[in-house]
């Protein structure tokens, strides 16, 4: 019995798994230059690019369905139009979800948001408020849905999975209260163009251009701005972080508010595109955002993300989606591929994680560092 | 004088940790307000506790409390199962399709829907225990991969009452000592896995592995084939309910019991089950659903509209969790202050 109890529970690959501090840099070492086999080997490895190497190959996989799937006019055509424009509310959630999973939080009640964003626009729109008045307030209630979930969370030490499981039930239940079995429909149709539409002069979707633009703001926040780094480190270590100054239940909450607001427009973009609210308005779609955020490489447990993973993660989704639909697979079955996606894009990671420790291993006549198991490994 | 006031502090002290031990244990305050909530609404709605409105509740209520009994073993190893929705959904149909297409014995379909539930939860297990996939995202997958297995199964079909043996669905009506004959199976249920869980070692692990990781792996715990046997239970279970679902309910669609993983988790949180692991019964996260069952009820006998109810059932999960956090708190500013003291 001299075996180290730890290592039955936590084999090999646990060690490894902490060998890599941060992805590039810090791989680099001192002297060595600067793109060495390795360093392009380790780029391999990252998430992001075997995610286009799927991506690709999805492309590929579609063009042997159809020659049509590559051509220009596809792009165009009506099956990857659908499946742009019906992510994109999914794809503007997750730029908020991601940073909120990078937290080490969650927020399951975007789905709820999005009912009850509907609702209210919808009988705002009922009641004769313009757009113009009505879409600013939805936005309103959106933040402060998301605020209710931040202050639950950060104030009274509730896990974010429980209190957004509640609001799921609760903001859903909002909107049945709003709107109840009746449905708003009719909006003019100079803003139900933007739901369906196209830039004028252009192929790109209003919705696309309103994710793009997005996309490059979270982007610019996330990785080039202080706000970005103490996401990154509150989901490292959040004690650690508020010893260092950040103002952890602060920055929380706020992109709880962001979430909700951002689902809030996610609610009113597709109230636009449908043309019509329902209280059960987006029914469904945290498992879509959530698998968006995960696929992209963020990390569940926190820590670990980025933002242009996300977005590569939207566009393999919704070409996975588009061929799925030319190989005339119905929507249960994408379904099936689409959760299998996500439970793969799990251990994918893992696999490249692992692929690149073993890279950093191969560099022969460098001492490495002993490493324990990882404090506080947990499974979930 | 002073020996006066030590004593009665003494004996203040034994009274207020007596109340305060009470308030803390879950279970006899989710009775006691059971109990209470049953007596006013009975006031208002004179036919709340009559058997006709509890039989069907109550039987509800069971098959749900018994997913959650599952629920709670992978919850207290620190992971979440949310796939429960699909795999009693999934065994509910099977067994509807075994009966009807196969002509098997009764028994042996429901032997063959809990082994599919069971077979299911190892799934779950081993992508969360081998593959080392978070529990949220492997079984947020799972809910659409079985959901799809379903549509794959069911091929567009549905059972209805006439696809079953006669007298089928009796069971679910039926009753022992004025007892649903469901409530009596999950209390039975219950019992014994409230029973295996407080005494023997193998549910103690459950405990530990969810409460410390580490200091498990310490004394020796696999906290892995733990977790996987977690996830095991919790799909045999979820099979039982399946199984339960389709006899309830006699027609079974590919999309039956949708939406039902939020019941379970919200039973087993609003039972006092630690959502961060290592603390929590099974007894209250039965009472849990039962408490929720009931509110459903309450609410449509005293007539709030329909489009009210999931608005309150949002409502009574954030009160439930909320308070608990509260109690939690204020228990260990108690203590801390007690140490200072």
């Amino acid at each position: 019995m001299t075996q180290d109890p730890r290592a039955v529970s936590q084999p090999s690959d646990a060690a490894s798994v902490p060998t890599t501090p941060a992805p590039v840099p810090a791989g680099r070492r001192p002297g060595s230059p600067l793109l060495g086999a390795g360093s392009i080997l380790r780029l391999i490895a990252r998430w992001e690019v075997l995610l286009v190497l799927i991506l690709a190959a999805i492309v590929w996989w579609g063009s042997q369905i159809s020659p049509f799937f590559i051509q220009p006019d596809f792009w165009n055509s009506a099956n990857f139009g659908a499946s742009i424009s019906g992510t994109m509310e999914v794809a503007i959630m997750a730029l908020a979800m991601t940073p909120i999973i990078i937290t080490g939080d969650i927020d399951l009640s975007v789905e709820s948001m999005v009912g009850l964003s509907g609702a209210v626009l919808g009988v705002l729109w009922a009641a004769g408020i313009p757009l113009q008045l009505g879409i600013p307030i939805v936005l309103v209630v959106g933040m402060l849905g998301g605020l209710f979930n931040g202050l639950l969370v950060t104030r009274w030490g509730l896990p974010a999975l429980v209190v957004t499981l509640g609001t799921l039930a609760l903001y859903r239940g909002l909107a049945n209260a709003v709107l109840g079995t009746s449905y708003v429909t009719n909006f003019p149709p100079e803003f139900t163009a933007f739901g369906f539409g196209y830039v004028p002069g252009t192929q790109v979707p209003w919705t696309l251009l309103a994710f793009l633009i997005l996309a490059v703001v979270f982007t610019a926040v996330i990785h080039l701005t202080w706000i970005g780094r103490q996401v990154f480190s509150i989901g490292k270590n959040k004690d650690a972080s508020r010893y260092s100054g950040v103002r952890v239940a602060t920055l929380r909450t706020a992109l709880f508010a962001v979430s909700g607001m951002v689902a809030a427009f996610a609610g009113i973009v597709l109230a636009l595109r449908y043309n019509s609210v329902r209280s059960d308005n987006g029914t469904g779609l945290t498992l879509t955002v959530v698998m968006i955020a995960v696929l992209g490489g963020v990390d569940i447990n926190g820590g670990k993300g980025t933002i242009p993973g996300v977005i590569l993660a939207v566009f393999t989704l919704a070409a996975l989606q588009s061929a799925l639909r030319l190989a005339g697979v119905s929507s249960e079955y994408q379904n099936v591929a689409i959760g299998l996606l996500l439970i793969v894009s799990v251990i994918a990671p893992q696999l490249a994680r692992q692929s690149r420790a073993l890279v950093d291993r191969l560099h022969i006549g460098r001492p490495r560092q002993a490493q324990g198991p990882a404090p506080g490994e947990a499974v979930r | 004088m002073a020996t006066n006031v030590a004593v009665a502090n003494s004996q203040r002290n034994r009274v207020g940790a007596l109340i305060g031990g009470l308030a803390r244990s879950r279970e006899l305050t989710l009775a006691g307000v059971i109990v209470v909530l049953s007596a006013i609404v009975a006031v208002f709605a004179p036919n709340f506790l009559t058997t006709d409105n509890l039989g069907p509740v109550t039987t509800l209520a069971a098959i749900i409390a018994i997913a959650a009994v599952g629920e709670t073993l992978v919850i207290l190893t620190k992971n979440i199962d949310l796939s429960v929705e699909s795999t009693i959904g999934v065994v509910a149909f099977t067994v509807g399709l075994l009966l009807k297409e196969h002509a098997l014995p009764v028994q042996a379909a429901w032997l063959c829907g809990i082994g599919l539930g069971l077979a299911l939860g190892m799934c779950n297990g081993i992508i969360v225990a081998v593959f080392k996939v978070p529990s949220i995202v492997a079984t947020l997958g799972t809910i659409s991969i079985f959901r799809g297995l379903c549509f794959v199964v069911a091929n567009g079909k549905e059972i209805n009452l006439n696809d079953l043996p006669d007298g089928y669905t009796n069971p679910a009506s039926q009753s022992l000592f004025g007892i649903p004959l469901f409530v009596i199976l999950a209390v039975a249920v219950v019992a014994v896995m409230a029973v295996v869980l407080r005494y023997s070692i193998l549910g103690r692990l459950f405990y530990a592995v969810g409460s410390n990781a580490e200091a498990a792996a310490t004394i020796g715990v696999h906290s892995r084939s733990t977790i996987f046997l977690a996830f095991a239970l919790s799909g045999m279970m979820a099979g039982i309910a399946g199984v339960l679902w389709g006899i309830n309910y006699g027609a079974i669609y590919a999309n039956s019991a949708s939406g039902q993983s939020l019941a379970v988790i919200a039973g087993v949180v609003v039972g006092g089950v630690s959502i961060s692991g290592g603390s929590g019964t099974v007894i209250g996260a039965a009472l849990g659903a039962l408490f929720l069952g009931l509110i459903n009820n309450a609410l449509i006998l005293l007539g709030a509209p329909q489009e009210w109810l999931q608005l309150i059932y949002g409502a009574v999960i954030l009160f439930a969790v909320s308070t608990d956090a509260l109690i939690q708190v204020r228990t260990q500013r108690a203590k801390a202050r007690s140490r200072i003291r």
